[in-house]
């Protein structure tokens, strides 16, 4: 196992402390040091303790967190197209600043978890180009059209709520950074939950025509949610030491049944009708029983053959492209500003 | 199924990410561009409370970085005051010495009213 001392603050500008042996370190002092570094870690995750930015930490955990953080990161900062589609049509002022808000808190969630990553060493300006030049990936959900204004209540009420089910036990990973950052996101993503079963709920007891609408987002938004919690645990070969790394906490079918569990009855209070005729209450289980997924479809949204891979990215870098001149003018100005306080501070003296 | 990705991971907030064939950096050649400097935000939640650290951001200059604060860490009333500091100007203590380092103070336990053995019944001590 090699590590890297975790890399934040004045460790940037002391790269390798914690694994350069210096001239009189044997190389045996060198491998006492190196266990000594593996217990540290590893007493901290057996007594469910928080790893922050500066401990030793083995390569592959500190690797795994960023490709996750990062991937996070980018799925919230694409998730704020789908909803920013339907700004200009929203059908009240009341509805608008709602979703504006919304969407402000994704970048918000983007931002903070992009920071999280910084503390492990990635730089944010690299993580945004993975993403650009697709090497990084983002969540399939957010490939998927929205069609009518109901699917701002859908993805609310069904999308935000299995990431809410999702995120809860990331506020207590092992990751202290990326644990502190889900504390955050959890909070606000109740807002986006509420506000989207109350967007759906007043269009369920609307017109005919509404009620209509609300349940045809429903039905083309169930399935992709049940999906968002990946495939079945037989199918998820990674997932033990994420799991012994304190990182994961539940499997991805205990957290895709009480997803199941939480949203059935709050269908019922809508007035909808969830798509699956197999989705019943087993009173042996103590569970509502549901229906097969079609996981080829998750697999080929993920492969970037869903209905909006193509043009979430052109947005993407679009948006990146011509926010330009922006960060240039931003960067203009802060030197300029430097200057002229160095020109002042030279006259006064 | 054989061409089904075979490493997913559902954590990555909204759903199924995968987490093989994926890099975690690039090479100094490929990177576009240096970001802004990274800031340190700290929050006072109320008057009469200490700041707090809040989190980090990056910003061009330490008036942009109180800006973006404001919109990334009190959207929803966190804070009344805010602090940033460069991140790089932070000193702080080494991880890799912490045992030793706070070590003086474990052996000092008399520092703590708990210490002292009080009589029964004797009060406000």
């Amino acid at each position: 196992m090699r590590y890297d001392a975790g890399v934040y603050d004045d460790d940037r500008t002391t790269p390798g402390q914690g694994r350069t042996a210096t001239a009189e370190h044997s190389e045996a002092a060198t491998r006492v040091q190196a266990r000594d570094l593996d217990a540290d870690f590893q007493a901290i995750i057996d007594t469910d303790g928080r790893v922050e930015p500066r401990d030793a930490m083995p390569e592959a955990y500190r690797k795994g967190l960023i490709r996750q953080i990062a991937q996070h990161a980018h799925s919230e900062i694409i998730g704020m197209q789908p909803e920013a589609n339907w700004i200009g049509r929203a059908p009240s002022l009341r509805r608008k600043a709602i979703l504006m808000a919304k969407v402000q808190d994704e970048a918000g969630h983007g931002l903070y978890l992009y920071a999280a990553a910084e503390t492990l060493g990635a730089d944010r300006a690299d993580l945004l180009d993975m993403l650009h030049n697709g090497r990084q990936k983002y969540s399939s959900i957010f490939n998927y059209p929205t069609l009518t204004w109901a699917d701002m209540g859908a993805i609310g009420w069904l999308v935000d709520g299995a990431a809410i089910v999702n995120q809860v036990p990331l506020c207590r990973c092992s990751y202290g950074p990326y644990a502190r950052a889900m504390t955050r996101v959890c909070k606000e993503e109740s807002f986006h939950q509420r506000q989207g079963f109350e967007s759906l709920n007043t269009l369920s007891h609307g017109t005919k025509a509404q009620h209509a609408m609300a349940q045809d987002a429903v039905d083309r938004w169930w399935w992709p949610s049940l999906m968002m919690f990946g495939p079945p645990d037989d199918r998820s070969p990674n997932s033990a030491q994420s799991m012994a790394w304190g990182i994961k906490r539940f499997s991805n079918d205990d957290l895709r049944q009480r997803f199941v569990d939480m949203t059935v009855p709050q269908a019922a209070a809508l007035g909808l009708t969830l798509p699956d005729p197999a989705l019943a209450w087993n009173e042996a289980r103590g569970h509502h029983d549901f229906g097969d997924i079609d996981f080829t479809e998750l697999f080929e949204v993920i492969k970037g053959n869903g209905p909006c891979n193509q043009q979430r990215m052109d947005q993407r870098r679009r948006a990146h492209e011509d926010g330009a001149w922006v960060r240039d003018a931003a960067t203009a100005y802060a030197a300029k500003r430097h200057t002229e306080a160095a020109a002042t501070t030279r006259s006064v003296a | 199924m054989s061409d089904e990705p075979r490493d997913l991971n559902a954590e990555g907030g909204h759903g199924a990410v995968p987490m093989t064939g994926v890099p975690t950096e690039q090479s100094p050649a490929q990177a576009s561009r240096r970001e802004w400097p990274l800031w340190e935000v700290f929050v006072r939640a109320k008057r009469g409370l200490s700041h707090v650290h809040a989190g980090s951001l990056h910003a061009p200059d330490a008036e942009m970085a109180v800006r973006n604060a404001r919109d990334l860490y009190t959207r929803r009333q966190e804070g009344v005051s805010i602090w940033v500091a460069r991140a790089e100007e932070i000193t702080a203590s080494s991880p890799d010495e912490k045992d030793a380092f706070f070590d003086p103070a474990g052996d000092k336990i008399y520092r703590h009213p708990t210490f002292y053995a009080v009589p029964e019944g004797v009060q406000h001590l």
